[in-house]
């Protein structure tokens, strides 16, 4: 097992997608002055919400849709809302944060990373894996949840004078977090596909296919950038118990993901992608919703944690472990 | 040329925070205002850039409002609703503006 953990995580760090994460994290490091315009980085991540929406709904189009799919869809929801009070509990024991950025990062552990996601899909493709293709739809509904119990944990345990005073800044939040550009574009792209099928996709292959790789390694070499400049301006912040922290949630989101995984029955691959669903932590949809629903927690601890330490963790070390322990577990 | 007082009010703000602050001014009668994008800069909360964001949690906006001095303290109050408890900034500055029948 062990050796099978090594040889895949080797296998996945002379990947080009990891290559080119660390290729960015290293250019920040040394403060070169490579940078993707703002455009440019959404115009990647609008591709690959896209692609790997349609490509899912096409997946659905094809094997048909069973009692799997809507066990999978309620156990996401479920352990995206769960997840979250089993992060506020670790970081309240292991850090000395507050119970306010206790819950706006809790917040974060609950909800899912599409990247990783996608990494986790093309890792699996590298291995002849298949998964569910309808774990895409299982991502979109795992977004949101967390949120609130990360409010509500805000509400409970943090002290009225951290939480600053109540405004009306909640109103409407609802429906920017439910209908937020990546939840819209990837839950359309997928009903696309889904309605579209085969033949659809074989119509925009040469565009969603082929140059998929290439764009997540340019989307991945600015995440990198990204988490790297982070990582060098929150370096202060980073205290033994969150770095550990950071590492020791994604493992116990991924044994919660398999076990819920093994109960539904899906396939190996889908096992992975559930259980890296359970370890990724947001970067996109709950550092916005903490903006406006808890500005008084600290920014640079949650957006570091997630995409600075358990991000690079999953990406590299944290999928072939999940792949092999899915392995292990379907025998 | 006849020029006639005004008040700048220039707010830079947080982006997810925006469309509330805009909502806000609307809600308040000020309906003339720029929205801009901001490229970068440092202050009480770090270092922030727009640039690569994968997100715009970490971004900022600027908005900037010229308005009629005695319609200056309602705009305040809209804005201040929104900015209170945000990271940002609210600048007043006098200035002049040619045409004033369109502030």
């Amino acid at each position: 097992m062990v050796e099978t953990v090594l040889h895949l995580a080797a296998q996945n760090l002379l990947s080009p997608i990891i290559l080119f994460f660390a290729l960015g994290v290293a250019a920040a490091l040394v403060r070169s002055d490579l940078t993707f315009p703002e455009a440019a980085a959404k115009a990647l991540s609008i591709y690959l919400l896209f692609a790997i929406g349609f490509k899912g709904g096409v997946s659905v189009s094809a094997h048909g849709i069973d009692a799997t799919l809507v066990w999978s869809l309620v156990a996401g929801v479920c352990l995206s809302f769960l997840l979250p009070f089993a992060a506020f509990g670790l970081l309240r024991a292991m850090t000395r944060l507050g119970a306010l950025d206790a819950a706006a990062v809790a917040g974060h552990y609950g909800s899912i990373s599409i990247v990783t996601f996608v990494a986790a899909t093309s890792v699996l493709q590298s291995q002849n894996i298949a998964g569910e293709g309808y774990l895409v739809a299982v991502a979109a509904a795992m977004e949101a949840p967390a949120i609130l119990s990360a409010l509500w944990l805000a509400a409970r345990f943090a002290q009225p004078d951290e939480r600053g005073p109540r405004s009306r800044e909640t109103q409407g939040l609802w429906r920017e977090i439910l209908f937020n550009g990546s939840i819209v574009l990837l839950v359309g792209s997928f009903v696309i596909g889904f309605v579209s099928g085969p033949k659809g996709l074989a119509d925009i292959e040469s565009f969603i296919v082929s140059p998929f790789k290439g764009v997540l390694c340019l989307f991945l070499l600015d995440m990198g950038l990204v988490a790297g400049r982070g990582l060098k301006a929150s370096a202060n912040q980073l205290r033994p118990g969150l770095i550990l922290f950071g590492i020791l949630m994604p493992l116990l989101g991924a044994f919660a993901g398999a076990v819920t995984a093994s109960l539904i029955g899906l396939s190996t691959g889908g096992t992975v992608l559930f259980m890296t669903l359970a370890a990724s932590a947001s970067y996109i949809a709950v550092p916005a919703a903490m903006r406006v629903a808890l500005p008084e927690a600290n920014p640079s601890i949650y957006l570091t944690m997630s995409l600075g330490i358990t991000f690079p963790f999953n990406l590299t070390l944290g999928i072939p472990l999940y792949l092999s322990a899915a392995q292990a577990i379907g025998g | 040329m006849k020029t006639t007082s005004a008040k700048r009010v220039e707010i830079i703000i947080e982006a997810p925070m925006e469309t509330r602050l805009t909502d806000a001014l609307d809600r308040a009668g000020v309906t003339g205002y720029t929205i801009l994008p901001v490229l970068g800069g440092s202050g009480r909360s770090g270092r922030w850039s727009r640039e690569g964001q994968v997100s715009r949690a970490g971004g900022m906006v600027a908005i900037i409002c010229i308005i009629r001095p005695e319609r200056l303290d309602n705009l305040l109050e809209a804005a201040f609703d929104v900015v209170e408890r945000h990271i940002g900034v609210v600048t007043v500055t006098d200035c002049a503006v040619l045409r004033a029948e369109r502030f």
